[in-house]
């Protein structure tokens, strides 16, 4: 098997790959979305303390899983860049970074609404909230100090540097429910202990995370595909590109 | 979970202001993203030109 692994390293060669993937992930997206939905409305059960509040776990959890899952590859890509001084690599950390914001303030947004009728109150600066509080203010760091720099080269490498600085938060966040006493409760979901949740409700909650996880690569390669084009706007198959789509 | 009328569904057992504003607001920031997305391939490609 002779595979060329580095073929799709280069923008001219990734971008229409991209434009591809992303459709495919945004119909996976569409349809997870749907039918985690629906059966987080329509078949899980109301929650026996909490009514049906709860039911705003179907975006909370996922939102704030995504929130850190994109910081991380955001990182892996940042550094891979700064190793390796590869082109790509900066554009995708810099395309992850919009949709890893918006995804943080989901995740806060949703719990402060959920924290009002179940804890009386809209905020609380406890571990857990207050941490992904500054992993909002990572990644709006990341993007403030990219656009602060002029050469995409030079912001690629900057905001690198913070990115992999800013990832001793994840654990942080991560864990904070349980080194530190929170307001927030502890996991819901383990990998060494059985779920503490009804299945219904499990399953709901675990579709709407892959419907969210197939969103955003969707997105981050959408907006990858505008950062090639404005990088690469003096190259050839940007041009070719450009005059084919009216 | 049959909710029997539109009225309970909306009402969320008197939750409906929680529920609904997670999920609307959670709705419209993902549409607002994927409007500028298009908007930025389009000014890039105009650049181009």
């Amino acid at each position: 098997m002779n595979i060329n692994w580095f073929k799709y390293s280069s923008p001219q060669t990734f971008f229409p790959l991209a434009g591809k993937l992303a459709l495919w992930f945004g119909a996976l997206a569409l349809l997870a979305c749907a039918v985690g939905l629906y059966l987080g409305f329509f078949v899980a059960p109301s929650d026996a303390q909490q009514g049906e509040s709860y039911r705003i776990i179907f975006i909370h959890v996922p939102a704030a899983w995504m929130s850190m899952f994109l910081y991380v590859v955001m990182a892996f890509w940042a550094g891979l860049g700064l190793a390796f001084n590869t082109r790509l690599s900066g554009m995708m950390a810099s395309a992850i970074a919009p949709t890893g914001a918006l995804f943080t303030f989901i995740a806060l947004w949703t719990g402060s609404l959920w924290g009002k009728p179940t804890w009386g109150t809209w905020w609380v600066w406890d571990a857990r909230l207050t941490s992904e509080l500054i992993l909002l203010f990572l990644y709006f760091g990341f993007m403030a100090l990219q656009a602060a720099i002029d050469d995409p080269r030079r912001a690629d490498k900057a905001g690198a540097l913070l990115a992999l600085v800013g990832i001793v938060n994840v654990p942080i966040i991560y864990f904070s429910v349980k080194w530190w006493n929170t307001l927030h409760q502890g996991a819901s979901v383990s990998l060494t202990k059985s779920p503490s949740m009804a299945a219904t409700m499990l399953t709901a909650m675990l579709i709407m995370t892959f419907g969210f996880w197939f969103y955003c690569i969707a997105a981050v390669l959408l907006r990858a595909r505008c950062i090639m084009l404005e990088r690469e706007r003096s190259s050839d198959w940007a041009g070719q590109y450009a005059r084919a789509a009216v | 979970m049959t909710w029997g009328s539109l009225d309970n569904f909306l009402a969320m057992g008197g939750y409906g202001l929680y529920v609904w504003g997670s999920y609307l607001v959670t709705f419209a920031l993902i549409v607002t993203e994927l409007i500028l997305l298009a908007r930025r391939k389009r000014n890039a490609i105009g650049r181009i030109r």
